[in-house]
């Protein structure tokens, strides 16, 4: 190409790609063909295979295998999407899954074809590297980051210098366990930092510069912890340098004699708070700081690698919103509870739910995908927004474009007003797709979001978080749910654990477990009791976490188990 | 035991000691860290290598250090990373300017890992395919965070020319 044509614009809301970017990814997909080549022809055993295949998001799972492509810190721009979406359509069962953290699951992919894959990948600046494995995962973010209104910090940038840091790092690409990093710029925790291996919070230094909040040592698993607060004031240019030592103090002492006792958690919890932060300043004050300094020149050259969007909203825009409400009470509805609000006047996040009453949390056809790629060229500057949540948000468009794009989006089934409600369940793939999973997730989310599929009924209930794992793995985060609910299995039959009080939030809290395990066929009718006696109890707007927090389990356990 | 250098097939002047074997009195000879006191009593003008656990704390050679010409980490399992950590250690809290073999169960996919984390040389697995190794080796020419190598930066990025 010569060198007189014009750059291409910059995607909005991630870091863009160069030709070195371009170049290592080319190697590194390269590097994986000749593998799958060398286990297709024999030479590579299945054992020697696994950890190559793992380190490209590659799964074998119950059916097929499945793989894991990273969307940093969340974001995906249109072209990304597309590219997704013939993916799909091309390679899978017309449909992706998007995850917990952030990323896009396809479930029936074969193994011959994902060299090619990962290569059409490459072609959008995507990859797959480091989506599994026991490595630092996809960094992962506040889906509103950029746009909210109570933002403090935009920490997309951040993120992404971790992603580079962290990407094929020589030393902690074989830690005891996996390690996953939450980044947020918000005093309110939209991305439980506190059930990360670390979580960082941006905020303003008092020089003008950015410094950050760390917590270590929260997660889930068979093992729930809330992070501890590790300090308070990091500044940036030490970010690299502190999270080395952080790391580095895991991979030298974290357990590596029991799989399940492996994650930092367990060490900061064996060592005690103060016995980690020891062991971490002591690794800081000896390692060659000025080697890993994060120069304020480098986060200027990642941060100038990033589209910014021109956000111009014309002096009548939340007016016409206001009008389109009073028009139609079900847009208006969806407004209330499937929007955030922005920092630029005349703008709103607007959140996408992949939770139809009835269907597979998360799950997005080819078509869909097709659809919110358009939706985003023509109202978001391109660019799109995972959640952890499992839903899509565009996050900058001018309020009165909202109609319109409502309008799209209920035509192709993606306009459930059900955000923060009941119907906004997290659930873990389960016995359906998963080999480690005791029960299926997705039957009883989808009975769930049936039965309390009347948006009348989901804002009367209010906010309230569902949250289903299949297994004591926890993917689907059931200790941070106001109701959590854990599938185990009792002598072959599938059974339901619940858990209540859990958040992921600010106020992070472990949800305590209620009583015995029901059976599948009574367990929404349990939770359709437990919802009906937190609607004669509570008292004025409290969310059901509130009431819970406020009046204890008794009240719960006897409208679960009284008529059982 | 094939040992490789760089990507390439070198000679090994190096005896490993077992717990149990004889210790000569001359010439290059790695024993293990339960034997280093052994192997510090030989005269001061003989190669000496210890042979260290995963386990080891860096810090415990830090006196012996001057009069080691070689350390040898170890890989268990391959996923066991430990020695990735031992080998920066050495070079960065303690300047350790000798040999850093690595042993045990590493592969060719860590080889750039290996050096970058300050590795000099590898002893290859039972069964290894060199030329797999030597691959390795040329495959990456970015990486995107610093190293006890040193590489170059690339203008103000995290980027590293390899």
């Amino acid at each position: 190409m010569p060198d007189t044509l014009p750059a291409p614009a910059l995607p909005i809301g991630h870091y863009g790609y160069d030709q070195v970017d371009r170049a290592f990814l080319a190697d590194r997909v390269e590097q994986f063909r000749d593998q799958v080549a060398r286990r297709i022809a024999g030479t590579l055993s299945e054992d020697e295979f696994k950890p190559l295949r793992l380190m490209n998001g590659l799964y074998l799972q119950l059916h097929a295998y499945m793989l894991r492509i990273a969307v940093p810190y969340g974001v995906l721009d249109s072209r990304q999407l597309r590219e997704l979406a013939h993916i799909a359509r091309t390679y899978d069962r017309d449909y992706g899954h998007f995850t917990t953290r952030q990323n896009l699951q396809f479930n029936w992919i074969r193994l011959e074809d994902t060299p090619d894959i990962l290569a059409r990948l490459a072609d959008v600046d995507m990859h797959a590297i480091q989506t599994s494995g026991n490595c630092i995962r996809n960094v992962t973010c506040d889906q509103f980051a950029g746009a909210a209104q109570d933002e403090l910090v935009d920490p997309r940038v951040h993120a992404e210098i971790l992603r580079q840091w962290s990407t094929l790092h020589p030393e902690f690409t074989f830690l005891p366990r996996k390690f996953k990093i939450a980044i947020s710029g918000s005093p309110n925790d939209r991305v439980a930092a506190r059930f990360h291996d670390i979580g960082l919070v941006a905020k303003p230094a008092p020089d003008g510069g950015t410094q950050f909040d760390v917590f270590v040592g929260g997660g889930m698993g068979r093992t729930p912890i809330v992070g501890v607060h590790l300090r308070d004031d990091l500044p940036e240019e030490d970010l690299l340098a502190y999270l080395e030592a952080m790391v580095r103090v895991y991979n030298e002492y974290g357990r590596r004699d029991n799989i399940y006792k492996a994650r930092i958690k367990i060490l900061v919890q064996a060592l005690g708070t103060e016995g980690y932060r020891q062991k971490v300043d002591a690794e800081f004050a000896a390692m060659n700081r000025a080697r890993y300094r994060l120069p304020p020149e480098t986060v200027a050259a990642i941060r100038a690698r990033f589209g910014t969007p021109d956000l111009h909203a014309p002096d009548d825009a939340a007016a016409q919103l206001d009008r389109a409400r009073r028009a139609d009470p079900v847009f208006d509805r969806w407004v209330r509870t499937n929007t955030h609000p922005h920092r630029a006047p005349g703008y709103i996040s607007a959140v996408i739910s992949l939770k139809p009453a009835g269907g597979i949390p998360g799950d997005a056809t080819s078509a869909q995908m097709d659809l919110v790629a358009d939706l985003a060229d023509r109202h978001a500057f391109g660019e799109i927004r995972v959640t952890h949540m499992q839903n899509l948000v565009l996050g900058h468009v001018r309020q009165d474009e909202l109609h319109v794009v409502w309008q799209a989006l209920r035509g192709a089934g993606l306009a459930s007003a059900n955000i923060g409600l009941i119907g906004d369940i997290i659930a873990c793939p389960g016995l359906d797709y998963c080999a480690l999973a005791n029960a299926r997730s997705i039957p009883i989310a989808q009975k769930l979001g049936a039965r309390f599929a009347s948006p009348e009924l989901q804002e009367t209930i209010g906010p309230i978080e569902i949250k289903i794992s299949g297994c004591i793995n926890a993917c689907g985060h059931h200790h941070a749910g106001h109701i959590g609910i854990l599938g185990v299995d009792k002598k072959g039959e599938e059974y339901f654990q619940l858990t209540l009080g859990g958040s992921p939030g600010s106020d992070a809290s472990v949800g305590q477990i209620l009583g015995p395990a029901l059976p599948e066929d009574a367990t929404v009718d349990a939770i359709a009791r437990l919802v009906d006696a937190y609607l004669v109890h509570r008292a004025g707007g409290e969310r059901f976490l509130d009431t819970y927090r406020r009046l204890g389990a008794a009240l719960f356990k006897d409208a679960v188990y009284a008529t059982a | 035991m094939p040992l490789l250098e760089n990507g390439r097939l070198v000679p090994d002047p190096w005896t490993t000691l077992d717990q149990d074997a004889f210790l000569p009195a001359a010439g290059p000879v790695i024993v293990p860290l339960s034997r280093l006191e052994e192997g510090l009593a030989r005269p001061p003008g003989e190669q000496l290598g210890v042979a260290l656990p995963p386990d080891a704390e860096i810090a415990t050679l830090r006196t012996v250090l001057p009069r080691l010409s070689l350390v040898a980490v170890t890989f268990p399992i391959f996923r066991d990373g430990r020695a990735f950590s031992q080998a920066r250690a050495l070079r960065e809290h303690l300047h350790f300017a000798g040999e850093i073999r690595a042993t045990g169960k590493p592969l060719p996919d860590q080889y750039e890992f290996l050096l970058r984390c300050g590795v000099s040389t590898v002893a290859l697995p039972a069964g290894s395919d060199p030329q797999v190794w030597a691959r390795a080796h040329t495959r990456f020419r970015t990486a995107y965070q610093p190293s006890v190598r040193g590489e170059r930066a690339e203008g103000a990025t995290l980027r590293r020319v390899l």
